[in-house]
């Protein structure tokens, strides 16, 4: 099967975010960015797809961030092309990103396109779906796991529902899917593995370029979130913290 | 312009989602402040049978097709299209559900409208809305301004004071212009977790270890605690992703709903998708290395400390205690 896979770069919240003066963006200068966890299950559902069918993965991505550094990984995992799209400046909402990555995906012809169903830095419900509405394809997401269906042309994807219940989707292809965890964990790959795939990996370059166009929503101020009522914290040494909490469940009659 | 404000009142096997009182209520906010109504919206061919509990809605709108028996995106997605075109809402209502996930960007790029995902708070402000949302994993809020209408705005569950359900709404059958399409995508039967395991449900004591546990092989440090204090384990999604543990201990949106007499959240940042399953316990106390985790913002009480170093630690003391 012919897969594309989009991954993004997102900034790494162990890092206190920073907020521009302007007050409406983010200061990404001291920000440090990595795959965006949900692509990263999205490309490992793609290549245990080509392990076990056939086929072939395409990685598409935005030039930005450490970006090149995500796509060595994606290809010592066994991507077989790689397709970047080429930026001067921060990508574009995720809207307006979701067309770029049409324009770039289009000449691959995929039959499935896999994308993380979200990233925790977009604010109006993600890529993946708006891809699929500029590629013209279906769409369902919430994806764990992918399997070829009995149908020939078509897949099975596993809807997570509340209460660890999943939706068995028949998916007739092309078509997207957004995916929120793929059928085994993300796989890991030596640094050795990474070394060699900057060697040997050449990037293509996608022509794909920006359509401007009107937002349709504005953001009018960053801020932290209000501290409502905070846990009261406990200090001192551990066995300081736990004899305090034992103290807390003995009040509540939670130890006897 | 436009004044009501369309809320999906969404049926998930058979029940209505939580969030659909909360959206009644989101919607009665911004309906009134320009005497607009709130109308609700069943999609399925047993929708009439959920009018009841609907009615903190003005209108209770009900489109009865086989083709919504059981969800798929393309033929929801065309329903809630031919009712919006038809009722020019203000707004279009949806929760954060897994349903919410795919219905609602689906519909904003059919009609090119705007959307707002992870809104908490939603203003009128004149012709336009100011939403407050929660984004990076709960740690960054924006206000975020919408002009166009309808505003398609996907609400965090837990935000809003949920409606109660007064009011003498009617049923309207909604007959669509023509029949569904099947689409693409197929709803091709339900997959249920298996029996068997610990129901952490039933749970009073919950030990819940997050990606801070950092190796499958801390699990058995939790397990100790776990076994001291005569609890379960759970988790965050990341461990069950990683298979550390079976799907039914997870908690959260896609996981359980939990609400036991103690929460013990070890290593968890506490994002909204997990807020979801657990902010119901009596007692939450959170142990995170990072002080703003918002975690924090909804447990008791909170330290910042290893959990690697806690947990043999607070094992021991619960034993000598009970001695
Ligand atoms: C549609 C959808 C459904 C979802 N459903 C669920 C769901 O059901 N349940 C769920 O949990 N998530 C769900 N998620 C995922 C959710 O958004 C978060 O990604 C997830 O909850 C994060 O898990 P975590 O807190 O364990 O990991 P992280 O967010 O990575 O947090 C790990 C925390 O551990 C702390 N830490 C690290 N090391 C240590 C240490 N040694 N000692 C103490 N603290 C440490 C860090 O400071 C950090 O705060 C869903 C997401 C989507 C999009
Ligand atoms: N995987 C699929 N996705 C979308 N439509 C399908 C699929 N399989 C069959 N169909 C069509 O859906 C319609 C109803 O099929 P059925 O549900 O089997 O009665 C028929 O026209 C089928 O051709």
């Amino acid at each position: 099967m012919n897969i594309a896979v989009v991954v993004r770069q997102v900034p790494d919240l162990i890092e206190p975010l920073e907020i521009a003066p302007s007050g409406t963006e983010f200061d990404f200068g001291s920000a440090s960015f990595l795959l965006n966890e949900s692509d990263d299950h999205a490309l490992e559902q793609a290549l245990l797809l080509k392990e076990a069918h056939g086929g072939h993965v395409t990685v598409v991505a935005l030039d930005f961030g450490d970006v090149d550094n995500t796509l060595y990984t994606a290809a010592a995992k066994g991507a077989d092309r790689i397709v970047k799209i080429a930026r001067d400046d921060a990508p574009p909402p995720p809207r307006a990103a979701a067309v770029l990555y049409a324009e770039a995906i289009k000449p691959i012809a995929p039959e499935l396109v896999l994308v993380g169903v979200q990233a925790h830095d977009e604010l109006d419900g993600g890529v993946a779906p708006f891809l699929a509405a500029a590629l013209g394809m279906p769409y369902v997401g919430v994806i764990r796991g992918v399997a070829v269906g009995a149908e020939p042309g078509a897949v099975a994807a596993f809807k997570e529902f509340p209460g660890a219940v999943m939706a068995r989707m028949n998916v007739k292809l092309p078509a997207v899917l957004g995916i929120l965890g793929a059928d085994q964990p993300p796989r890991y790959v030596p640094v050795s593995r990474i070394r060699g795939a900057m060697k040997t990996t050449q990037f293509e370059e996608s022509a794909a370029a920006a359509v401007s166009s009107e937002p349709l929503t504005a953001i009018a101020r960053l801020y932290p979130p209000a501290a409502g009522s905070r846990a009261e914290m406990l200090s001192g040494s551990e066995t300081e913290i736990a004899s305090r909490i034992v103290d807390i469940l003995a009040q509540k009659g939670l130890v006897k | 312009m436009a004044k009501d404000v369309l809320v999906l009142a969404e049926v998930y096997r058979d029940a209505l989602a939580d969030v659909t009182w909360e959206l009644l209520a989101a919607g009665r906010t911004i309906a009134s402040a320009t005497g607009g109504q709130v109308l609700a919206l069943v999609l399925g061919p047993n929708g009439a049978a959920h009018a009841p509990a609907l009615g903190a809605a003005d209108r209770i709108m009900v489109v009865d097709d086989p083709r919504l028996a059981d969800y798929a995106p393309g033929p929801y997605v065309a329903a809630l299209q031919e009712v919006t075109a038809a009722e020019q809402p203000r707004a279009v209502l949806l929760g954060a559900t897994s349903i919410g996930w795919d219905v609602a960007p689906l519909l904003a790029a059919r009609i090119n409208a705007p959307l707002v995902t992870g809104c908490k708070e939603i203003q009128p402000e004149g012709e336009a809305l100011r939403v407050a949302t929660s984004f990076c994993g709960g740690k960054m809020m924006a206000e975020v301004r919408v002009d166009g209408a309808p505003a398609i705005c996907m609400v965090l569950p837990g935000s809003f004071r949920p409606a109660d359900a007064a009011g003498q709404a009617k049923i309207e059958p909604r007959k669509l212009p023509s029949p569904l399409e099947p689409g693409a995508v197929r709803f091709d039967g339900w997959v249920l977790p298996e029996a068997g395991d610990v129901d952490i449900t039933q749970q009073d004591v919950l030990v819940s270890v997050g990606r801070g546990i950092q190796q499958k092989d801390n699990l058995e440090l939790a397990e100790n605690l776990a076994g001291a204090l005569g609890g379960a384990v759970c988790a965050s999604r990341p461990v069950i992703d990683q298979g550390w543990l079976p799907a039914t201990r997870q908690v959260g949106k896609s996981g359980m709903t939990v609400k036991p007499k103690f929460y013990l959240a070890l290593g968890i940042s506490g994002a909204p998708e997990h807020q979801e399953g657990m902010k119901g316990a009596d007692l939450i106390i959170a142990v995170n290395t990072d002080p703003q985790a918002p975690i924090f913002d909804i447990a008791h009480y909170g330290a910042e400390v290893d959990v690697l170093d806690l947990l043999p630690a607070l094992t021991e003391a619960i034993e000598a205690k009970r001695g």
